[in-house]
């Protein structure tokens, strides 16, 4: 009777069991899904979709394409030697009379100038003395500008005609397509974003050595002092944030400009003779930034630094160890976590900087997400300032894989 | 009288006048004398905030004495920075470093003290061999059981041969069982190595199994500084007949004394013979203590020279005996404790029973 019980009855006693289990899960299963579904929707809405579309933008080459299908796909075929067939001449005419509805015309012209700064005033040209109807498009369009006899032009325009392009990359990278297809640097006068992403990693990196230099005593003294002082510290570590970053920002121009307060004082102490300059260059660049990111800093490191029991100290101090030796050996390694967590959070808010650094940097202090601003707002080319957006962001994420290595490496096992 | 056994030879550690305030309104530590001879293994035992873990703290140099002095052999210690003291010491959460594997946790103070590789290595294996612990060596403080991890602590503290180990609580965070086990661990690598060791518990039971001595703290002062022996047969004072072990307290009146004996009139005209505690004289209140185990039921009770009858309230079964609560004039709680088989199963609560006891087994204390 026991056995036939275990035998038969067991399995499908199992099954049951775990659909049971199963049913008294789910209630909790949508209880979680939906806690977390509001705020899963509105990073999807703003944050995923965006920013999936910026990096989209970094090889999207579709205007041309968009107002021009038919010439687009016929200067595709085209070999590049000499000049395209008269059909393509046939429906570009077509093409670039009917653009003129719906500002088809103003987006061709912008991408086209990407590669020459010709384009735009030879297309309102062509456009304004285009006639209705022609036999032979060649000949007309040569005879209302010469220049669309010359070779260089149409490879220009099939450049802009492939769906994808690297040109914003390369670009990014101060790195261009050479006449033959091979990548090869820019001419050395028009070299810029090197330069400008060097700086940005090295005021980035900049910035937060001096937060850990700054933040980690501070942090230190605020773990250890009694809680009613060490709340009461923690308020003004925090004061900043309730004020808005221009502000802050603005006030540091006041402060440090040259008839402003650091300098008047440091005169009527006899340290300088005459104003130093502090602000508009990378020194002010610096305070600004430590100031408004140190918070960043302080908060994880105090929040790990909380954690670690004075005993430990005490523990090296009393097997012999001098007291710095026992802070160095035993205290700072427990720290590591914050440490990474600090440094890693405002190195990457860092490397996103440009509200700062534009008003209190001069021009060879700005940053790459200063350029990123100028392509979106100045000039609209969206190509370029999502390219830079995107290496930024590899950059970033490379760099954050590296670190986060390291730091694994040494990771705690904590208790 | 505790004390005479240390006078032939010069104390390791000697406490003299010691006071500690850390606010400077009042004292945590008043007036503490203590001499602890090399090789003894005193314990200081009392309630949370009675000054015992200050005594420590200040003899591991972690905190200053406010006034008076502390002593290592002739040296004056007030002044010596606490890394270089050469004591080890065990913490109440082991403090093992948790970025160090067991072998390096051990190796730290040997590296501290720039020992030679090669013979910090012998040391080092020879405690890991000793703590049976050779085949973790590898591992983190955190991959270890608490027991385990108790060990290491244990060996980190005694690698570099300190001439005294200090341990603060160590065994608190263990289970009941495991506590028992360390406890007797510890007590037999004191009298294996010799060691001086100052331990500090709360736990009365801990403190009895372990230690040569005792001192009971209880508000900055040390109560009484005994073997565990006499502490529990003769405790000086109220505080400590209640903190150690089981007791029952009468509050009473001296009425007569005679040499070492005295009688106390308690509750409502009754009286009893008792042992005449320190400093007490006709008339003074007292605090009559009986340890359970004292107290006799009924049939056990018929020759004794105290008895009186009580309410029993109710009966508690611990397994070898029982513990019979009854209600006396002047202790509502009244505890006798009895062995299983002597008891008489017809009783019930509400029933009334006879007590007794001895002359010698009641103490007649200071009332605190």
């Amino acid at each position: 009777m026991a056995s036939t019980t275990l035998d038969g009855a067991a399995a499908p006693e199992q099954g049951n069991l775990k659909s049971r289990l199963r049913r008294a899960e789910r209630l909790r299963k949508v209880k979680a899904v939906g806690l977390v579904a509001p705020l899963a929707l509105f990073l999807v809405v703003v944050f995923v979709v965006p920013i999936g579309s910026m990096l989209l933008n970094s090889i999207d080459n579709g205007s041309l394409r968009q107002v021009m299908p038919q010439t687009a796909s016929s200067l595709q075929q085209w070999d590049g030697e000499g000049l395209p067939g008269e059909a393509t001449f046939a429906v570009f005419a077509d093409e670039l009379r009917d653009s003129r509805r719906g500002g088809g015309l103003g987006s061709v012209g912008r991408r086209l100038n990407y590669e020459d700064p010709q384009y735009r005033g030879l297309l309102m040209r062509t456009l304004m003395g285009l006639p209705s109807a022609s036999d032979n498009w060649r000949d007309t369009l040569i005879d209302i500008d010469p220049a669309w006899g010359e070779t260089a032009t149409w490879q220009g325009i099939q450049a802009a005609a492939p769906p994808r392009t690297d040109r914003y990359l390369l670009a990014s990278l101060d790195l261009e397509r050479g006449a033959d297809g091979e990548v090869q640097r820019v001419d050395q006068q028009d070299r810029l974003y090197q330069a400008v992403f060097q700086r940005t990693m090295v005021i980035a990196g900049g910035v937060t050595l001096i937060c850990l230099a700054l933040g980690f005593p501070l942090a230190y003294l605020l773990a250890t002092l009694p809680a009613r002082t060490s709340n009461l510290l923690m308020i003004l570590v925090l004061l900043p944030f309730w004020t808005s970053l221009l502000v802050r920002t603005a006030a540091w121009i006041i402060l440090l400009q040259s008839n402003g307060l650091a300098n008047q004082s440091m005169m009527a102490l006899g340290l300088i003779e005459s104003p130093l300059q502090l602000v508009f260059n990378r020194i002010g660049v610096f305070f600004a930034m430590v100031h408004i990111l140190l918070p960043f800093m302080v908060l994880p490191l105090y929040s790990v630094m909380k954690g670690i029991s004075p005993s430990y100290q005490r523990a090296a101090v009393s097997l012999g160890a001098h007291p710095f030796a026992a802070f160095w050996q035993v205290y700072v390694p427990q720290t590591v976590s914050g440490v990474a967590a600090g440094t890693i959070l405002v190195f990457i808010m860092a490397l996103g900087y440009y509200i700062t650094p534009a008003l209190v940097g001069g021009p060879a202090d700005q940053m790459v997400s200063y350029y990123v601003a100028y392509y979106t707002n100045t000039t609209n080319n969206w190509g370029m300032a999502a390219a830079l957006g995107s290496i930024l962001l590899m950059v970033t994420l490379l760099l954050y894989l590296v670190y986060h290595r390291l730091v694994n490496r040494r990771q705690l096992i904590r208790r | 009288m505790p004390d005479n056994d240390n006078d032939a030879q010069a104390p390791l550690i000697r406490f003299a006048g010691v006071q500690k305030t850390y606010d400077g309104e009042s004292l945590v530590v008043k007036d503490l004398n203590l001499t602890i001879a090399e090789g003894e293994f005193v314990t200081l035992l009392g309630p949370s905030g009675s000054g015992k873990t200050t005594c420590l703290m200040m003899l591991a140099g972690f905190e200053n004495p406010t006034g008076g002095d502390i002593f290592l052999g002739r040296q004056r210690l007030n002044s010596v920075p606490p890394h270089k003291r050469n004591f080890g010491m065990v913490f109440q959460n082991y403090a093992l470093f948790p970025h160090m594997t067991v072998e390096e946790n051990i190796r730290y103070p040997l590296k501290t003290r720039r020992l030679p590789a090669a013979e910090a290595d012998r040391k080092v294996s020879e405690i890991l061999d000793m703590i049976q612990l050779r085949e973790f060596a590898r591992r983190r403080p955190g991959q270890l059981s608490g027991g385990q991890q108790q060990r290491v602590a244990l060996a980190r503290s005694l690698v570099f041969e300190p001439q005294l180990v200090l341990m603060d609580e160590p065994l608190g965070a263990l289970d009941k069982q495991l506590r028992e086990q360390m406890q007797l661990e510890i007590k037999h690598l004191h009298q294996q190595l010799g060691l001086t060791v100052v331990f500090v518990t709360h736990d009365q039971g801990e403190a009895l199994t372990m230690s040569d001595r005792v001192a009971v703290f209880n508000d900055g002062v040390i109560q009484q500084i005994d073997t565990p022996s006499n502490l529990y047969e003769y405790p000086a004072n109220a505080f400590v007949a209640q903190f150690i072990g089981e007791n029952n307290t009468l509050a009473g009146r001296v009425e007569s004394v005679e040499g070492e004996r005295c009688r106390a009139r308690f509750g409502e005209g009754m009286s009893t013979g008792a042992v005449l505690g320190p400093s007490l004289a006709v008339g003074d209140v007292t605090h009559l203590s009986i340890r359970p185990e004292r107290v006799k039921l009924d049939g056990a009770a018929h020759d004794l020279p105290n008895r009186l009858s009580a309410r029993v309230h109710e009966f508690i079964y611990l397994g070898d005996h029982l513990r019979v609560r009854c209600a006396l004039p002047g202790n509502d709680d009244f505890v006798a404790r009895v062995p299983v088989d002597a008891f008489d199963h017809q009783l019930k609560p509400g029933d009334t029973v006879e007590l007794g006891w001895r002359d010698e087994d009641v103490r007649a204390l200071d009332a605190p």
